[in-house]
This record gives C-alpha cells, sequence and structure tokens, in this order.
C-alpha cells in the first residue's frame, strides 16, 4: 500500500464526513428541503470500494448515497447545489439528495426505493458483458434491502449469467427505525451468498483497508469474468434514519459508545499516523483543503439561482 | 404488396433493427427454444446469437430492471414481458425507475428501451392472461405508451420504437399476431410515434380507437355509411402521450365523438380522451361523448362469459345511432 493511496483514502472519508455535517446542519435549519440520509460513520465502505474502480465502471447507489457519490469523483459543487434544488445542481434540482447521479462518473444514481438499484445495477452489468468490456458494476444495500424480492432477482440473474458485478452490503444494523435482526432471518447477508452459489464474505467496513482490499477481491473476480459476490460490510449507522429523525428507538449512550470505539475516521487516523504514512501535518493539511473545498461548495450552492418554471417540462422526453 | 402476419412484421423489424444498430438486444422468458409464445422471435438468437437474444429466469422485475441498466450503460435493450398482465410484477421498475430516470435525473441520460407486452383477449385465457392495461400508464409522465391494430404499422411502428430514444412500452394484441396484410418492404418504413392517424375520413361523428378495436370501428362506420351517417375513424396508434390535434380537430369537424377499446371502460383511456374534448372543444359537441368498452370485471374464463365482457360492434353502432336521436 502507498502512502498516496493511504492519503486518497483518508481525504475521501474526510470530504464525506465534512460534507455530510455540513449538509445535516443546512438541513436542520430548512434550507435544503426534502428528505436527506447522512453516511456518517459508513466513510470507510464507500471510500474502499470506489478506490477499486475506474470511472468506466459503475455504481448504483441508494436513498443514503452521498458518500458512494463523492467516492466516486462526484463533484461536490454540483452535488451541494443539487441537495439545494439549485439549476446548477447534477440534476437541474429535479432530483435532490435520494436522486443524485453523475454519469460521468459512472454514478448510475441513488434510488429513492430501498432495494431498487440491484437489477439496475445487474443489467449494466450485462450491457458491459455484451459489449466485452473489462467494466464492472457495483451495487450499494443495506441490510433492510436485503430482504426484497430484487435481491433474490438479481442475484440469480447476475450469477447465472456470471456477470461482472458486486453485491456491496453495508450492514449498518438498522432498517429505517427497526434493529434489522427483527426484520431479517439471518444474522450475516454473506450466508445468503450460499444460495447463489457464489462467494460472500464479510468485512469490518469500518477498516478503509479491509474494505479496500476485501471489495478489491471480489471486482477483481468480477473484471475476470467469474462472476459476482456478496460482499458484507460490518458498520453501524451514527446518525438517524433521516436529519430531523427524533430516534425514540436506541439511546443517544449506545450510539455515541459505539461511535467513539469505532469511529471509521479516527480509527484510520492513528493507525496511518502510528505506521508511519501519514505525519499530522499531512492529515492537517489534507483537512484544510477539504474544508476549503466543501466551503466553495456551499458559497456556489447558495449563489446558484432556483430552476424557473419553465423547466419543470425539460428533460421529460427526448423526442 | 407482399402480405405477412402481423408477427412475422414484428420479427422484419427486430431483424433489420438489429442488423442497423448492434447496441439492441433482446430478453424474455422462452424466446431461444420457443422463439415467443406467438413465434414473433423465431430465428433471432440463430442470425444474433445468444448474447444478443437471452432467455431470462422467469423474473419481470429483473428483466425490466435490467433492461434499464443496460440502457444507461449504452445499449438499447427490448424487453419481453411474454403477457402484459406480468408487468406487474415489474412495476417499481416501470413507473419508480425506467419512467422517471431521465427527468430526475435532469436529463443526464437517456432511456432507450422497449417494453413488448402482448395484450388483449384470447380464447379463454382467463383473467391473468387477457387483459388490456394501457391505462395504467397513462397516468404515467416519462413513458410512451404505443399499439399497433394492423401488420403493417406494426412493423413500422416497432422500427420506430427502437430508434427512439425514450422508453416505450409497446402493446401487441395476442389476437392479431396471426392476423394477415400487406407490409412494406421499405427498411425505412417508420409508423412516426406521437402521432394518430385518420383511417377513414367522415364528417358526422368521429370514432377514436386503437389495437384490435380498430377492426371493430372500421365495421361499425361501414354499418353506419349504408344507414347515411358518415363516420371519422382515427387510430389513436400512441397512446400516451395521445395526439390531441388531431382528435380535437376531427371532432370540431363532425361534433360527435365516441371512443372505443378492448379495454375495461371504466378508468379506461377513452376517459381521458373524452376529457380533453370536453375540456378543448365542448362547444362543438352536438351530442353527449360515448365509450365503449370492456365490462367492469376480471376477464372471465368460460367461452359465453368471455364473449359477454368483450365490446362489441353492435355497442358502438347503437352509440352512435344515439346520438343522432
Amino acid at each position: 500500500m502507498s502512502k498516496e493511496l493511504y492519503a486518497s483514502f483518508y481525504e475521501t472519508m474526510f470530504k464525506i464526513r465534512t460534507f455530510e455535517k455540513r449538509i445535516e446542519e443546512f438541513s436542520m435549519k430548512g434550507e435544503i428541503p426534502g428528505f436527506v440520509h447522512l453516511y456518517i460513520g459508513e466513510e470507510a465502505i464507500a471510500a474502499g470500494v470506489c478506490a477499486n474502480l475506474t470511472k468506466s465502471d459503475y455504481i448504483q447507489s441508494t436513498h443514503r448515497g452521498h458518500g458512494h457519490t463523492i467516492a466516486k469523483g462526484a463533484s461536490v459543487d454540483k452535488m451541494m447545489a443539487e441537495l439545494f434544488g439549485k439549476r446548477t445542481g447534477y440534476c437541474k434540482g429535479k432530483g435532490g439528495s435520494m436522486h443524485i447521479a453523475d454519469f460521468s462518473v459512472g454514478m448510475l444514481g441513488a434510488n429513492g426505493i430501498v432495494g431498487g438499484g440491484y437489477t439496475l445495477a445487474t443489467g449494466a452489468a450485462l450491457a458491459e458483458k455484451i459489449k466485452k468490456t473489462n467494466n464492472v458494476s457495483v451495487v450499494f444495500f443495506g441490510d433492510g434491502a436485503s430482504n426484497r424480492g430484487t435481491f433474490h432477482e438479481a442475484l440469480n440473474m447476475a450469477a447465472v449469467w456470471k456477470l461482472p458485478i458486486v453485491f456491496v452490503c453495508e450492514n449498518n444494523e438498522w432498517a429505517s427505525t427497526t434493529p434489522y435482526l427483527t426484520t431479517t432471518s439471518v444474522k450475516d447477508i454473506a450466508d445468503r451468498a450460499v444460495g447463489y452459489g457464489i462467494p460472500g464474505v464479510i468485512v469490518d467496513g469500518n477498516d478503509v483497508v479491509k474494505v479496500y482490499e476485501e471489495s478489491g477481491k471480489a471486482i477483481e473476480r468480477a473484471r475476470r469474468g467469474e462472476g459476482p459476490s456478496i460482499v458484507e460490510m460490518k458498520t453501524y449507522r451514527i446518525k438517524g434514519h433521516f436529519v430531523g429523525d427524533p430516534e425514540m428507538y436506541r439511546t443517544e449512550e449506545e450510539v455515541q459508545k459505539r461511535f467513539e470505539a469505532n469511529d471509521p475516521i479516527k480509527r484510520f487516523e492513528s493507525k496511518v499516523i502510528s505506521e508511519g504514512f501519514l505525519s499530522e501535518n499531512e492529515i492537517k493539511k489534507i483537512q484544510e483543503t477539504v474544508i476549503n473545498e466543501i466551503d466553495a461548495a456551499v458559497q456556489f450552492a447558495f449563489d446558484s439561482p432556483f430552476p424557473a418554471e419553465y423547466e419543470l417540462y425539460e428533460d421529460l422526453y427526448v423526442d | 404488396m407482399r402480405k405477412i402476419t402481423f408477427s412475422e412484421a414484428t420479427l422484419e423489424a427486430m431483424r433489420e433493427e438489429m442488423r442497423r444498430d448492434d447496441r439492441i438486444f433482446i430478453m424474455g422468458e422462452d424466446i431461444v427454444r420457443q422463439g415467443g409464445i406467438f413465434g414473433q422471435f423465431k430465428g433471432l438468437s440463430e442470425e444474433f446469437g445468444i448474447e444478443k437474444v437471452l432467455d431470462t429466469p422467469i423474473t419481470e422485475t429483473a428483466i425490466i430492471g435490467a433492461a434499464i441498466g443496460a440502457s444507461l450503460a449504452g445499449m438499447r435493450p427490448v424487453a419481453d414481458m411474454h403477457f402484459a398482465d406480468f408487468m406487474g410484477v415489474s412495476m417499481d421498475e416501470i413507473f419508480n425507475q425506467m419512467a422517471k430516470i431521465r427527468y430526475m435525473f435532469g436529463g443526464q441520460t437517456t432511456v432507450p428501451m422497449v417494453i413488448r407486452a402482448p395484450d388483449g383477449l384470447i380464447r379463454s385465457a382467463a383473467a391473468q392472461h387477457s387483459q388490456s392495461i394501457e391505462a395504467w400508464f397513462n397516468n404515467i409522465p416519462g413513458i410512451k405508451v404505443v399499439t399497433p391494430s394492423n401488420p403493417a404499422d406494426a412493423k413500422g411502428l416497432l422500427k420506430a420504437a427502437l430508434r427512439s430514444d425514450d422508453p416505450i412500452i409497446y402493446f401487441e394484441n395476442k389476437d392479431l399476431f396471426r392476423q394477415i396484410g400487406e407490409v412494406p418492404e421499405d427498411e425505412e418504413y417508420l409508423v412516426p410515434i406521437g402521432k394518430a392517424k385518420i383511417v377513414k375520413e367522415g364528417t358526422d361523428v368521429t370514432i377514436v380507437s386503437y389495437s384490435i378495436m380498430m377492426q371493430k370501428a372500421l365495421e361499425a362506420a361501414e354499418i353506419l355509411e349504408a344507414e347515411g351517417i358518415s363516420v371519422e375513424v382515427i387510430d389513436l396508434i400512441t397512446l400516451s402521450p395521445f395526439d390531441e390535434v388531431t382528435v380535437i380537430e376531427s371532432v370540431k369537424k363532425t361534433n360527435r365523438l365516441l371512443i372505443a377499446h378492448e379495454a375495461v371502460k371504466i378508468g379506461g383511456l377513452g376517459g381521458e380522451v373524452a376529457a380533453v374534448v370536453a375540456e378543448k372543444a365542448l362547444d362543438y359537441l352536438d351530442a353527449p361523448i360515448m365509450r365503449v368498452g370492456a365490462k367492469f370485471t376480471p376477464v372471465p374464463f368460460s367461452p359465453t362469459l368471455e364473449e359477454a365482457y368483450r365490446p362489441k360492434t353492435k355497442e358502438i353502432v347503437d352509440g352512435i345511432k344515439s346520438m343522432f336521436k
């Protein structure tokens, strides 16, 4: 592992965290309209997985999709503007947080429907197989989404056709406001891989290096034409299901305890410092650059105009 | 002109367009070995290979979802539904994904795909294999819904759908598949999407219809002409968004309107056509707008009940005669 790679892990994770904290602030103030779902505490997954991908590879994201979008290389300016509902946003203000996408970097979209992304990602993988490229498709999904019927249909199709796709489960233990074990038949979602005759691995999702390595193996396997895998990332949702969630279903102490013990950024920070990959100064520098970038994105969003009424009918049909 | 079946006409459209554009591929159930229930895919896998002509698992959700994903990755997929009734299985993919992707992502992408959906009554196929469900999709912005009424249009309309960059649902009536008619051999013969066709001109009343019901509309027109009523017959062809201009201009001329379809009358497309005419041309009407459609029941099995369910030529004739009383 190189210093550059470690620095990029850190930068991506810190960028996601900083972005999300600002979003939380503006959402609480009502300046960002609509529903917002934060990725805080799960940054290592997006950062580690996407470090294995190029712009020609695809990802399908979820309603909790800002982290994936940033990690895939999207511009935070256009993301921020979209979340504020501005014309300069990725979707010209027509999508918002749950429908953010950047097709220019292979980010095929967040999805407001839980479990809505599997079949789409499978189709993107099918297209690459037909075109005979080496590109792969990655679909992120939560523990709750693993109970959807689409999970089964997509996995069976991907397995039987040996498609270049990886199913990345972000098991954050919460399906909206319900503890996943009360609604899910297995503790480890990776166990379900057996039903499709494909590998299923369990990874510490808060260890960015492990995430990078294990998802990398599954991605390389897919690239070689050997078919799909399920990679289950064990993590924990630090924030409520959405910004403003009163979280009556768990205590603040419980959350704080988990976060303090297992914050993926803090963990990585002490690792790179103790192992001598990055100095405290270098980390501070990365932080400063990122904070400036996010500040500029906020400014860009504030300065941008809202869409005009005549834009309502634009982009509905091509012909 | 040479005559071929409706089924062969669609097959010809597929062949010509797949040769022309290597981004087109087709997937669905029982396509490779069976060649489709109505023979509409016969020989495609031999010519284009099983990489481009795919037998899928019995998973309508994944068929539509994968077609959407493949279209986002630069392909132009055709997803066959076997029976239109099975689209219920994949409704989330159709109305939350396929219909909305271009719009909600601000025009970043197109979703150039065609869903082929055989619909309509056919020999006691009963409640879950006989429906005409086009009206469901009329309420969903972002999809285009088309349906041909004869072999020539079947070819030209499917070719136009395969060249379109919008997601299209192509309903094809099951009973029409065997129908024989003149079909142009010209590879550039296209039936434009979004345009209705005045199939027969007339001055006293307009019948708006589509798909297999066009036959009954024309039959009724002939009966009425013999009794001195001049009938204009419009084939909508594109059901959503439908060609309001052609319909309204016709009604302004004839001052009377009847809409006929094989789908259930209540909540059917006829209601939307009637509403648009009432909003935009009420002053031109000399009689109440009438609708003819199937009874408001699931499609029954027994031949006698199926016949009772089916909308008939006589209902069109009687309806129009009542406008002149």
